[in-house]
C-alpha cells in the first residue's frame, strides 16, 4: 500500500492544499491535456475524496523543501511521515479485473501523433468534450486554440492490425466514436464529422439505432483505410483508399484516433503472481464455456482484461464473477462480514415537543467565500422549534460528526437540519450519526446552500446569503412536520424459479445451487438444452453436445435443482421475496398444475431462429440448397465424405439490421465463418463467397475471420442501396451481386445458398403481460439500467438473461447467466428484502379504490385489494417501492403520501417561502 | 474499513478498482463476503470515470 501522504479521516477535499501548492505537474486524468499540482484529486467525485500527493513532483518528498500545504490545510490532513505498507492477507478467491492497456504511441505515430497537436486519441477528445476537462467542454484545436470546422475519425487504430501485434477487435471503437462524434455535434451543429472505418461493429442491443441517429444527425460514415495523416498549412492532409482502389485526400482541423484497448501493461506480471495463463495477445485466457474462469482454480476473471468489451458486458462480467467466487467458498459464506451496531432508537412520538439543532456548513471556503455563514446561522435565532444553532468548518469531517452527536445529546434534540452541500453526496453519512446517535434518520433534513447558492450565485454574495436564509428557514419549516419512519424488511423465500432450460436456465440454476439454495428450472420443451441440442461445434472447436450433456447431467444430479420439463408458467402473484406461481405441465393431453412459493424469478426463456420468407426482396423458399446457417452446420457436421458444398454463397443479415428486423442478432457473422472454415476444413478446394454489410466478428473471432480470408473464403461487402438479387435456376439458386473490386455485377449459381438468418424473441409479450414487465420495441426484455443494471428487471426480484435479453453469442449468454443467478442470490442470500423508509403509504379511509395509482406505478409496487368490507383499496408493496412518489402526485383524493415527503411538510416549506 | 475477524474465510480480493471490480466487490458484499479491493492509483472509478458520456443513451458517465 502507497501511502498518500493525507490522513483521510481529516481530509475534507476542500481544495485549499491545491491552490496553494506552487508545482505544476502534467495532469494524467485529463490525458496530459491539463495540468494539476503534486498535490490534488483527479476529479471532484473521486472516491475515497481524499486528496493525495504525487511523490515524484512534491517538492518536499523529492528535496526535502516546500511544505506550504502543510501551514495551508486547515484540517492538518497532510502526514509526510506515512510509509509504504506490505500487508499479507488471507483470502478464499481472487477476481482480476484490472482493465485494460494502451495502444504504444509508435502505433500512433504514422498518423502524425505526437508531432502535430491536433492529432489526437479518443480519450483525449473525450476529454475535451467533457465539462470537466481542460476547455470546460469546450472543442478547439490544441495547436491554436480554434474551433474545428472538420474532424476524422479514424477506426481501428491498434485493432485489428497486425502490425502491432494486435489481430483482435476492440468490439467498443466504433460505438465510442459514433458517441463521441454526436456530441460534438450536440456542441456545435456546424461541425462536419467523418468516420473512416472497415466495418462498422455496432452489434450491441439498441446500438445500431444510435449510428442511425448519427447518420440522421449528418455525420459521414466512409468505408476506406487511412493511409496517413500530415500537417498541411494550418490544417491535418488525411489520405485515404476506399474498396475500389481510389485514393483520396481531404483537409481535417482534429483527426480523432480511435485506439483500441490494449492488454493490460503489467498482464504478464499479473499472470505469473497469481499463477494463471495469458491468451496470444497477453489478455487472460478463457474457455467458451467457462468464460469467467482462467487457468488457476479459485483466481476469476472481469471485464476487459477477458478480453475487449464495453461497460454493460464488463457489469455483467463482474457480477458473475462475484457469483462464481461466491459459490466455490459459499461454506464461509458471513463469516469475516463485521456489522454494524446501533444504540437504541429512542422514541420520537407525535406530540412530543419539537427540539430542532440547525448546523450551517463554510464547507471550507466553497460556501463562506460567497455566503455570510455566520449571518445565516444567526438567523435561525428565535425560530420556533430552533433550540440549537452552530457553525462548523466542514460538518462532513469525522470530528463534526463527533461533534453532531454531543449536541445531539446536550440538547436534546431531535431534529437536525444541516446547511452544507447536496444530500445526495452527503445525506447518507448524516443519517447515519444519527443513528449513531439513537436517532431515527429520517428526522433530518438538509438544505443545499453550496450548489443552490455559493456555486451557482458566486459573483452576488449579498443574494446568495439571502436564499441561503430563505432556503435554511423552509429547511426548518418542514422539519418541523417530519417524523420518524421505520425500517422495515420482508422476509423472503430463499428458492428461485427459472423460466427456460436452455444453457441460460440451466447455467443459471447451477450458479444459484453453488449458493446453496433451491431451484425449480421449467422449461416447455420435453427435453432440456434449448439451441445447444442444434450446435455441433463452436467457432473454438469445442465439441456442443459434449459440454450439453455434461451441463445437463450436473443439473439432473443436483439435489438443489427440480427439474420439470413440458412445463409453463402460466400465473404468478406476489412480489420480491414472496412470489407464489401456478406452474402447468402438459403431458400428452393432461395438464397437472403446481402451486410453488419462491423469493425470485430467473428469465431465460430464450429465443428462435428467425426464418424470413422474403430476403432482401427475394422470396425465399428453404430447402436442401437454400439452408439457414444452423442448417448448413448440421450438414457439416454430419457423417460420410461429401458433406462439404463444392460451392456456397452465404448471406449475411438475412432478416436482420433493417431488412425485417431492425437489430443487428450479433452471431450471424461468427457463424457464417465458422461454418466457412469447417468447409475449408472438410474440402479446400470448395468455393465459399459470404456477402455482407458489416463483418461483425468482433473480439477474437476477429482472428478467425483473418483466418477464413488467408483459406481463401471471398468476403464481398453489399450495401442496402444494391442488394444481391437471388433467382431459380432449377432446384438451385443464382444469386447476383455487385462486386466493388471488379466494379461490375457477378452472377453465381452455388450448389448452396446459406442465409445468415438472425434470432428473434419468443413469448416475451405473453411473460411481459404475466410478470407486467417492459419489452423494448423489438420485443426483447428492457432491463433496469442498460449500463450498470444489466441483468436486472424494472420489477424488484425478476432478473433476465440469455436471448430473452437480447441476441448474443453463447460465451456471452452463460456468463449473463451466472451474473442473473448472482443477482438473484442477493436476497436470497439475506433472507430478508430491505425497505427504504421513504416509501408510498395509503390512507384505506380516504382511499377510494380508483386504481389510477396501479395503473401508473412503473415498478408493480401499488395493487388494489378488497378490504375486510369488500371494498376496493390500493396498498403499496413495501418490499418493492422505490418512493418515486408518481402514485401520490396522482392520487385524486390525495390518500397516498410520501414518507419523508408529505403535503403537510411540503406545504409548511412553501409557505415558509411566502412568509420572509 | 475494519478488519475481518477470520482472515481466512469468507473473504475475496479484487484486483482492480474500475467499474469491474468495483461492481464485483459491491456484489460479494451483498452475498456475505468480506473484500479487499486492491486499486493501484489514488482513486477507483477506471476509465470509465475518465468519460463524459456513455454510449447508446448519453448518460453522464460518473
Amino acid at each position: 500500500m502507497r501511502p498518500r501522504y493525507i490522513d483521510a479521516d481529516k481530509c475534507t477535499a476542500c481544495g485549499l492544499c491545491t491552490k496553494y501548492c506552487p508545482r505544476h505537474l502534467v495532469d494524467q486524468y485529463n490525458e496530459g491535456l491539463a495540468v494539476t499540482r503534486p498535490i490534488h484529486i483527479d476529479y471532484a467525485q473521486a472516491v475515497p475524496a481524499t486528496y493525495f500527493i504525487d511523490p515524484e513532483a512534491c517538492l518536499y518528498l523529492k528535496h526535502g523543501t516546500c511544505q506550504i500545504c502543510v501551514c495551508t490545510c486547515q484540517s492538518k490532513a497532510i502526514d509526510f511521515s506515512q510509509k509504504a505498507e506490505e500487508k499479507e492477507l488471507q483470502i478464499g478467491a481472487v477476481i482480476m479485473a484490472p482493465g485494460f492497456g494502451r495502444v504504444p504511441d509508435a502505433t500512433l505515430a504514422k498518423y502524425s501523433y505526437g508531432s502535430h497537436p491536433d492529432v489526437m486519441t479518443s480519450l483525449e477528445f473525450e476529454r475535451l468534450l467533457c465539462a470537466s476537462g481542460p476547455f470546460e467542454g469546450e472543442v478547439k484545436c490544441l495547436s491554436d486554440r480554434r474551433h474545428p470546422k472538420r474532424i476524422a475519425f479514424i477506426q481501428c487504430v491498434g485493432s485489428r492490425d497486425l502490425g502491432c501485434n494486435n489481430g483482435y477487435c476492440s468490439s467498443v471503437c466504433c460505438m465510442y466514436a459514433i458517441k463521441e462524434a454526436m456530441v460534438a455535434k450536440e456542441h456545435d451543429p456546424e461541425l462536419e464529422i467523418t468516420i473512416y472505418y472497415m466495418d462498422m461493429r455496432t452489434q450491441g442491443k439498441g446500438f445500431d439505432a444510435a449510428q442511425k441517429k448519427a447518420e440522421a444527425m449528418g455525420i459521414r460514415f466512409v468505408r476506406a483505410r487511412v493511409a496517413d495523416v500530415m500537417p498541411w498549412d494550418k490544417n491535418l492532409k488525411l489520405t485515404y483508399s476506399t474498396l475500389d482502389g481510389t485514393h483520396s485526400f481531404e483537409p481535417y482541423d482534429i483527426v480523432v484516433l480511435s485506439v483500441g484497448l490494449d492488454a493490460p501493461a503489467d498482464a504478464k506480471n499479473l499472470g505469473e503472481i497469481a499463477g494463471f495463463a495469458l491468451n496470444d495477445y497477453d489478455f487472460c485466457k478463457t474457455e467458451t464455456f467457462a468464460p469467467l474462469l482462467t487457468t488457476k482454480p479459485g483466481v476469476f476473471v472481469a471485464g476487459a482484461f477477458q478480453g475487449p468489451k464495453d461497460i454493460p458486458e464488463s457489469v455483467t462480467q463482474s457480477s458473475a464473477a462475484a457469483g462464481l467466487a461466491a459459490g466455490l467458498i459459499a461454506k464461509d459464506r458471513g463469516k469475516a462480514l463485521v456489522h454494524k451496531t446501533y444504540p437504541k432508537e429512542q422514541k420520537t412520538g407525535k406530540d412530543e415537543e419539537v427540539r430542532i439543532g440547525v448546523f450551517v456548513c463554510h464547507c471550507g471556503i466553497n460556501i463562506s467565500s460567497v455566503v455570510d455563514v455566520a449571518s445565516v446561522e444567526q438567523y435561525t435565532e428565535g425560530m420556533e422549534g430552533v433550540v440549537y444553532h452552530a457553525q462548523s468548518l466542514y460538518s462532513c469531517s469525522q470530528d463534526a460528526q463527533e461533534v453532531l452527536k454531543a449536541k445531539i445529546k446536550e440538547h436534546n434534540l431531535n431534529r437536525v437540519v444541516i446547511a452544507a452541500c447536496s444530500p445526495r453526496t452527503h445525506e447518507p453519512l448524516f443519517q447515519e450519526t444519527l443513528k449513531d446517535a439513537g436517532l431515527n434518520r429520517c428526522l433530518f433534513e438538509m438544505v443545499n446552500i453550496r450548489d443552490h447558492c455559493s456555486w451557482v450565485h458566486a459573483n452576488e454574495p449579498a443574494a446568495a446569503t439571502q436564499k441561503s436564509k430563505d432556503l435554511v428557514r423552509m429547511g426548518i419549516a418542514k422539519a418541523r412536520h417530519i417524523q420518524p419512519l421505520p425500517e422495515q424488511t420482508v422476509p423472503v423465500t430463499n428458492k428461485a424459479l427459472i423460466l427456460g432450460g436452455g444453457v441460460a436456465g440451466l447455467t443459471a440454476a447451477l450458479t444459484i445451487a453453488d449458493q446453496g439454495f433451491h431451484s425449480y428450472v421449467i422449461e416447455k420443451e420435453e427435453k432440456l438444452g434449448g439451441h445447444l441440442q442444434h450446435l455441433s461445434y463452436t467457432l473454438q472447436g469445442e465439441k456442443v453436445s459434449t459440454v450439453l450433456s455434461e451441463l445437463t447431467d450436473k443439473v439432473k444430479k443436483n439435489k438443489l435443482i427440480e427439474v420439470l420439463t413440458s412445463t409453463e408458467m402460466t400465473l404468478v402473484n406476489g412480489f420480491v421475496g414472496n412470489f407464489s406461481s401456478v406452474l402447468t405441465t402438459t403431458k400428452g393431453k393432461k395438464a397437472t398444475e403446481t402451486t410453488i412459493d419462491h423469493g425470485v424469478i430467473i428469465i431465460a426463456t430464450g429465443g428462435r431462429e428467425h426464418r424470413p420468407e422474403v430476403v432482401l426482396g427475394n422470396p425465399v423458399k428453404y430447402s436442401e440448397t437454400v439452408v439457414t446457417q444452423r442448417e448448413l452446420e448440421q450438414r457439416l457436421a454430419g457423417k460420410g465424405k461429401s458433406l462439404a458444398p463444392k460451392s456456397v454463397v452465404m448471406v449475411q443479415c438475412a432478416g436482420s439490421r433493417g431488412d425485417d428486423l431492425n437489430y443487428c442478432s450479433k452471431v450471424c457473422c461468427n457463424h457464417a465463418v465458422k461454418n466457412a472454415l469447417k468447409i475449408k476444413s472438410l474440402d479446400p478446394a470448395s468455393q465459399v463467397v459470404v456477402l455482407y454489410r458489416d463483418m461483425r466478428t468482433y473480439g477474437f473471432a476477429e482472428d478467425a475471420y483473418r483466418e477464413a480470408r488467408e483459406k481463401g473464403v471471398v468476403f464481398i461487402p453489399y450495401t442496402m442501396d444494391s442488394k444481391p438479387v437471388f433467382k431459380s435456376s432449377g432446384k438451385k439458386m443464382s444469386v447476383t451481386f455487385q462486386d466493388p473490386i471488379l466494379r461490375d455485377e457477378v452472377t453465381m449459381t452455388p450448389e448452396v445458398l446459406a442465409l445468415s438468418v438472425g434470432i428473434v424473441s419468443e413469448g416475451t409479450d405473453d411473460l411481459s403481460k404475466l410478470l407486467k414487465i417492459p419489452v423494448n420495441e423489438d420485443k426483447f426484455f428492457l432491463e433496469a439500467h442498460v449500463k450498470l443494471r444489466p441483468v436486472e428487471l424494472p420489477v424488484s426480484g425478476v432478473y433476465v438473461c440469455g436471448l430473452a435479453h437480447s441476441p448474443k453469442p453463447v460465451e456471452e449468454i452463460i456468463v449473463q447467466a451466472q451474473a442473473a443467478a448472482a443477482k438473484a442470490s442477493i436476497p436470497l442470500c439475506k433472507g430478508f428484502v430491505s425497505v427504504e423508509p421513504t416509501i408510498s403509504c395509503v390512507d384505506k379511509e380516504a382511499c377510494i379504490g380508483c386504481g389510477l395509482c396501479e395503473s401508473l406505478c412503473p415498478y408493480q409496487s401499488i395493487r388494489i385489494i378488497k378490504d375486510e368490507n369488500g371494498k376496493r383499496k390500493a396498498e403499496t408493496i413495501t418490499a418493492s417501492c422505490k418512493g418515486c412518489g408518481i402514485c401520490a402526485s396522482h392520487c385524486p383524493v390525495f390518500a397516498i403520501s410520501m414518507g419523508g415527503y408529505t403535503d403537510e411538510q411540503i406545504n409548511a416549506q412553501i409557505t415558509a417561502f411566502g412568509a420572509q | 474499513m475494519g478488519q475481518a475477524k477470520d482472515k481466512k474465510s469468507g473473504t475475496v480480493m479484487v484486483v482492480g478498482g474500475g467499474i469491474a471490480g468495483v461492481q464485483a466487490a459491491l456484489d460479494l458484499t451483498e452475498l456475505g463476503y468480506y473484500v479487499y479491493l486492491v486499486e493501484k492509483s489514488a482513486a477507483i472509478g477506471g476509465a470509465m470515470a475518465q468519460l463524459d458520456k456513455t454510449f447508446p443513451t448519453n448518460d453522464c458517465s460518473l
